[in-house]
């Protein structure tokens, strides 16, 4: 049978999904016994008893200095940060996106400045940021914005203009107004889509979050692995980083269950 | 009276003639099919007719009234796709349209205004065949129930004009004879004037009380002297071997059929056989 033809079931499905995070695991263990059995004080890959105390440490014991959990201070400091930058980027998506992709003045106007700052890098736009609006929330919240809002309206501008024209057209021939047709048929039919592309920009959030953390803040997820890293405390760092990974991949799991929820005609379209 | 006269209309893309001196009278309540091959600029002439594209020259007078250059309430539209909103119930994509029109820039109706719009959607649901479907999404009902929905919801703001683009030119030959007679019932009871492209010749002489044919003539003596004419004087219009110059059509044919149909009259009905609806 040809390689294209093998489908496997569901139990075949889950057990090759956890093959690689097993495989991934399995490789580290050895690596890090291999490490400690040469110099039990390695540091570089910890066993995972001791990241275990690391975890202990930082999330259900106080920190003897401040008396704080760091672990959820860390979260909840970067979560505010990276859902405050994301919410304003998607308003601004959804509004701009609509009145690029819908009205062809504003199309013809804005289409092409959003096209050219897109290009920006914005993490070059950091020392700016923090020159102009200090080194608080806000040009942290603003880095997230403006590193991931320009690609989203692009994106939805693009969904928009993907409509059927047939659609357009009947919504006129139903007597609809610009408004009633930016309300009742382009938005409802973009939000399903601007949740795909919110998924896609959760990844780039998190980079500019980090980046700006790790420049300058007294808390937060970059910043507790960029200051800890001075220590070499990978026991730190690396259940850090698999809980920054677990964060996004709940937040897009969420967001994709929202769009089954709440717009059922989409995946229905889509499969028909 | 709502006659739609089309008075010497032409249409071109660039140098591309799509259409040429289309002179053409359609009375109130007849029922016309445009045939023609793939091309010929039927669905343009249809999409001229919607207000969707302007003629380059000459006129559209609806009622003696020059046309409204973008589409309205006027003229309704069923296309072959896309015709239905996906993202609405089958009752929505009916509401929808009274919505639009007498809702504010919401396009909502709340309350008893909407419990009226809501009862008369069901009534041309039900009119249609699609009674008891009326929660379900338009993805899941078959391509005949999506056209029939097409349908009521383009005549629940009551058109005068109702345009046909292809409708039924994806459907089995059997869902589509059950949606002929379903669009020659609602020809004959409501006051509509329709107006069908379609490339199914017997469909066209089953529902039309008028064919009329486009066809892309090559070679006629007008369209040399229209060629000619932008070339300087001292060249020669070009020999007919010469590479072929795109061409627009013209009405070629306009076939009153016979035994004539006449829009209210019950034998439209009696003369063709029903059946239950199938799709």
């Amino acid at each position: 049978m040809r390689a294209i033809n093998y489908r496997p079931d569901k139990t075949w499905r889950l057990a090759l999904a956890f093959l690689p995070f097993a495989l991934l695991l399995l490789t580290y263990i050895i690596a890090s016994d291999i490490r400690l059995s040469e110099n039990p004080n390695d540091k570089l890959l910890p066993s995972f008893a001791k990241m275990g105390e690391a975890i202990d440490a930082y999330a259900f014991k106080p920190d003897p200095r401040t008396g704080d959990h760091l672990l959820w201070n860390d979260t909840s400091a970067s979560l505010t940060r990276l859902v405050i930058g994301l919410a304003i980027s998607t308003a601004f998506a959804l509004v701009l996106g609509i009145v690029i992709g819908l009205l062809p003045v504003m199309g013809a106007t804005l289409g092409p400045v959003v096209s050219v700052l897109s290009m920006v890098p914005p993490l070059a736009l950091l020392p700016i940021l923090f020159i102009v609006m200090g080194l608080g929330e806000a040009s942290k919240i603003t880095l997230i914005v403006v590193g991931t809002s320009l690609k989203l309206i692009r994106d939805i501008a693009l969904r928009v203009a993907d409509i059927p024209r047939e659609q357009l057209i009947k919504a006129q021939t139903l007597g609809a107004s610009t408004s009633q047709i930016a309300l009742r048929v382009v938005l409802p039919q973009i939000l399903p889509r601007l949740i795909d592309s919110v998924r896609l920009e959760i990844g780039p959030a998190w980079l500019f979050l980090i980046a700006a953390e790790a420049i300058a803040a007294d808390s937060g997820l970059g910043y507790r692995i960029f200051l800890v890293r001075r220590y070499l405390s990978m026991d730190v760092i690396l259940p850090y980083v698999v809980w920054i990974t677990l964060l996004a991949f709940l937040m897009d799991l969420g967001l994709r269950l929202l769009q089954r929820r709440a717009f059922p005609w989409f995946a229905e379209a889509r499969t028909a | 009276m709502n006659a739609i006269v089309f008075d010497k209309v032409w249409k071109e893309y660039g140098d591309h003639v799509v259409l040429e001196q289309i002179n053409l009278e359609i009375v109130e309540r007849s029922f016309v099919a445009l045939v023609g091959p793939s091309g010929c600029g039927k669905t343009t002439f249809l999409r001229m007719l919607l207000g969707e594209e302007r003629p380059t020259r000459g006129s559209i007078l609806v009622d003696g009234l020059p046309l409204k250059a973008e589409p309205d309430a006027d003229r309704g539209v069923v296309f072959q796709r896309y015709s239905v909103f996906p993202h609405l119930t089958v009752l929505g994509n009916v509401i929808i349209g009274r919505e639009f029109e007498r809702a504010g820039a919401f396009g909502r109706l709340f309350g008893r205004a909407r419990k009226q719009a809501e009862e008369e959607a069901r009534e041309l649901l039900s009119a249609v065949g699609l009674a008891g479907q009326e929660e379900k999404y338009p993805s899941a009902l078959s391509g005949g129930m999506q056209q029939r929905l097409a349908l009521a919801q383009a005549l629940m703001r009551r058109p005068k004009v109702l345009l046909l683009d292809e409708p039924f030119g994806a459907l089995d030959p059997g869902i589509r004879s059950d949606i002929h007679v379903l669009m020659r019932r609602i020809w004959n009871e409501s006051s509509l004037t329709v107006v069908m492209v379609t490339h199914d010749l017997s469909e066209a002489f089953e529902l039309g009380t008028r064919i009329i044919a486009f066809e892309r003539p090559r070679n006629r003596p007008e369209e040399l002297e229209r060629y000619g004419a932008r070339l300087s004087a001292d060249i020669p219009a070009p020999p007919p071997s010469a590479p072929a110059i795109p061409k627009g059509a013209t009405v070629t044919k306009d076939i009153e059929i016979w035994p004539k149909k006449v829009a209210g009259s019950p034998g439209v009905l009696t003369r063709h056989g029903h059946s239950a609806p199938r799709s």
